[in-house]
């Protein structure tokens, strides 16, 4: 059974998410499910519509006339709300996936989707279509009526069951079923999966209850947040998204729950983002502390420190939820890509990159933590000095930098600023007490070099400008975080001028940030706008600057307060895999920053104090 | 009746036939978690539910190796041939009869006539098992044979 419109791609931003911090959902405006992988987020997809309209798989609940849609999270919750109207009633499409924790038995699926479908006013036709590929798209998988039980999916190690208040008619490999919804009425479905048997199967007449529970759970999660300022409901639709994209049984955060949304569209810069990048550890640390979010601060942090320890004191770029190397990258034989963009790539090749920034991410998440009152246990700080003794004996070599480039390693600027921050760190937990028996004289001596290095060759007179590579004349947007670390002053004239060529070089009339100069083209990298409106709100520029730039930003946001990897230039459309992690922390920390601005608060506390007055500049005489 | 031989005996095959069957379940072979199936017996919580069943999943098996033991000195026959023979009977009795009534003994499991209710929501066996897999069956052959022939060649006759 086709998809109604089988070629019609929704636009990324069409999407919305449902999750229960183990595994996520991608719904689209017109009631669709097209991606879900379970158990967890880098497992094989169940429907994966999402990149192939005809060989994914889906499971849509809509009208069946043509329909206007709005739709919403329940306030202070992930649980997804989609209205559709039509002439002659409307129906309210309710959409979840129960958080273990919400359940009020522990008698509950393994994994499970609930969908309730309400008839609010007058009357309409509804059609829904069960269509299951199993192995992203490989293996049609035949479904079998068991009667009261529902319906089975058998595929691979796993069972799905469906589980509805209409019977569906079963056409071998998928399912499909018409109704008549009037005013009060309601269809409930219940979708799980379970690789133990026996699975649980969830009793319909529970879901309603069950769905007061779960929105429950979500709005005392939410209620933990401490923020009071500026953008207040998109900081806490960012740090819901946030808790979606972790995987609660082993604290990591995942950097998107989908692969191959493409940065291009028919593009091929296609990549699997459903693992966890330690570059995105510092700025997330610091999001959660200062949101009061601590419990999900120290589980990322022993994540972080203890699921990386089979490869320590190396660290890789990116690992498994739970802290294993990530697959090999492969291209799938079956998926054709969302709107032609191919290949769809499962597993990521960055896995065997060298990039010595992860350090200086890491070692800060970790001083962040401490600085805010937590304690380093003794093997924390044994791991935290050997990733200190790496950076010292590897600082010097080129790397594939933050950006991950499919090029030769080169001696790049924000990689030489992480490693700086680093042994930077290392010396201020050295200095306050929080780490012992570390060298901290050769820490010394190895930052003390590093700075003169950045300042020397990271710097390019002509340009005025630090730039993205040693010696180089090319700009990049992360050198906006010299002054997040420490390393410059925002108001210091080097920085200034940088950013005045940031984003004279990289910028776009519509106030967006590129993230280098790209080659091949690509979006506009939507958490380099935060880094700028984070480096105006931490002195760059005024905070009425900041918070015009911000607001401004927020207009990219899609109708749910969802954002990708990137913003399409002129368009406006989500571009990458979504909804994007990094691109939340970023929103979440501009916010942050000029919130404390306002109100006087010290900012970023973690780094020293006028770094920059500390070590005054070399005279540099470069070309 | 050779008592220390049985316990012995009896403790090493029921090892075996627990480690086969996690094995099967780990590799695909089957769904079926033992364990959670005899835990949910007495709780609807998850974790405990696999404790308390590998707990009284060790102690049916030496329960049921007495059995075996009573057959091997009434035959006065004690080998690893008639062990396992023993052993295919005892999984053909299981999936078949044991698994029928599953759903009748079991106070949380559905049954595909009533479906599942707020006290009953396990998924039923189905016949011979295969709704936990249709390898099922192979799972519960091997690991009940190897539970029989470990324990036909371990007993010592009196």
């Amino acid at each position: 059974m086709p998809l109604e419109s089988a070629q019609e791609f929704p636009a990324i931003e069409d999407y919305g998410i449902i999750g229960d911090c183990r595994a996520a959902a991608l719904v689209s405006r017109n009631g669709s499910i097209d991606w879900v992988c379970w158990p967890r987020f880098d497992s094989p997809s169940i429907f994966a519509a999402l990149l192939d309209r005809e060989r994914g798989g889906y499971w849509k609940l809509s009208p069946t006339d043509p329909y206007s849609v709005e739709r919403h999270y329940v306030p202070g919750s992930n649980v997804l709300e989609t209205r559709f109207t039509i002439g002659s009633g409307s129906a309210v499409l309710t959409d979840l996936m129960p958080v273990r924790d919400s359940a009020h038995s522990s008698m509950v699926p393994d994994h499970e989707i609930l969908r309730q479908l309400t008839c609010t006013s007058g009357e309409l036709q509804v059609q829904t279509a069960l269509v299951p590929r199993a192995n992203y798209g490989e293996k049609a998988c035949r479904i079998r009526e068991l009667g009261k039980l529902g319906l089975r999916v058998d595929c691979g190690q796993g069972v799905y069951w469906l589980r509805s208040s209409i019977p569906l008619c079963v056409e071998d490999s998928f399912a499909f079923a018409e109704a008549t919804l009037r005013a009060g009425q309601t269809l409930l479905f219940s979708f799980s999966y379970s690789e133990h048997a026996p699975a649980v199967l969830a009793p319909l007449e529970q879901v309603s209850r069950r769905i007061e529970i779960c929105v429950e759970w979500w709005r005392q999660w939410t209620a933990q947040a401490q923020y009071d300022g500026d953008f207040r409901d998109e900081v806490i639709r960012s740090a819901l998204t946030l808790k979606l994209l972790s995987f609660t049984p082993s604290g990591a955060i995942i950097a998107a729950p989908t692969t191959s949304l493409p940065e291009h569209i028919g593009g091929s810069l296609n990549w699997d983002y459903r693992y966890c990048w330690l570059r995105d550890a510092s700025l997330t640390v610091r999001i959660l502390l200062e949101l009061g979010y601590w419990e999900e601060a120290t589980h990322f942090l022993d994540w972080m420190l203890h699921a990386t320890h089979l490869t320590q004191p190396e660290l890789r770029v990116l690992y498994t939820v739970f802290g294993n190397l990530a697959p090999k990258e492969r291209e799938s034989k079956v998926l054709r890509g969302y709107r032609g963009s191919a290949p769809v790539r499962i597993g990521n090749a960055a896995r065997d990159h060298l990039q010595l920034d992860v350090y200086g991410e890491v070692i800060d998440a970790a001083a962040q933590y401490a600085f805010h009152g937590g304690t380093l246990d003794r093997e924390t700080q044994k791991a935290l000095i050997g990733f200190g003794n790496y950076v010292v004996k590897h600082w010097q070599l080129p790397d594939q930098g933050i950006w991950e480039p499919r090029t030769e390693p080169r001696h790049h600027t924000h990689s030489r600023l992480l490693c700086w921050t680093a042994l930077d760190r290392l010396i201020d937990l050295h200095n306050q007490g929080k780490l012992q028996r570390a060298p901290i004289d050769e820490y010394k001596r190895h930052c003390d070099a590093i700075r003169r290095e950045i300042v020397g060759r990271g710097w390019n007179e002509i340009m005025q400008s630090y730039v993205s590579v040693l010696d180089g004349d090319q700009l990049d947007s992360s050198i906006l975080l010299l002054s997040w670390y420490g390393f410059e002053k925002p108001d210091f004239p080097r920085m200034q001028s940088t950013y005045r060529a940031i984003r004279n070089k990289l910028g776009t009339p519509d106030g967006l940030l590129y993230r280098y100069e790209a080659q091949p083209q690509e979006g506009t990298f939507a958490i380099c706008s935060f880094w700028e409106a984070e480096y105006l709100a931490l002195g760059g520029g005024t905070t009425e600057a900041a918070n015009h730039l911000l607001r401004n930003l927020l207009t990219y946001r899609n109708d749910l307060g969802l954002y990708g990897e990137e913003i399409e230039d002129g368009t406006g459309h989500a571009l990458g895999n979504f909804p994007q992690a990094y691109t939340h922390v970023g929103l979440i920390g501009a916010a942050l920053s000029l919130s404390q601005r306002q109100k006087g608060e010290q900012q970023l506390a973690h780094r020293r104090e006028g770094a920059t007055a500390q070590q005054p500049h070399p005279t540099v005489a470069r070309n | 009746m050779n008592w220390s031989s049985w316990i012995l005996s009896g403790f090493v095959a029921t090892l075996a036939l627990s480690t086969l069957l996690a094995t099967s379940h780990g590799v695909g072979l089957t769904r079926l978690n033992i364990p959670y199936l005899l835990g949910t017996f007495v709780t609807p919580d998850r974790e405990k539910a696999r404790l308390y069943g590998f707990i009284a999943h060790l102690l049916n098996g030496w329960v049921f190796s007495l059995l075996y033991v009573f057959i091997f000195q009434a035959t006065q026959r004690a080998n690893w041939w008639f062990g396992l023979l023993l052993g295919l009977a005892h999984a053909l009795f299981s999936l078949t009869v044991g698994m029928s009534l599953l759903p009748s003994l079991h106070p949380r499991m559905a049954s595909e006539r009533h479906g599942p209710v707020a006290q009953r929501q396990l998924e039923p066996p189905g016949f011979m098992a295969l709704n936990y897999g249709y390898q099922t069956p192979l799972s519960v052959f091997l690991s009940h044979a190897a539970f029989g022939a470990i324990l036909g060649s371990l007993y010592r006759l009196v």
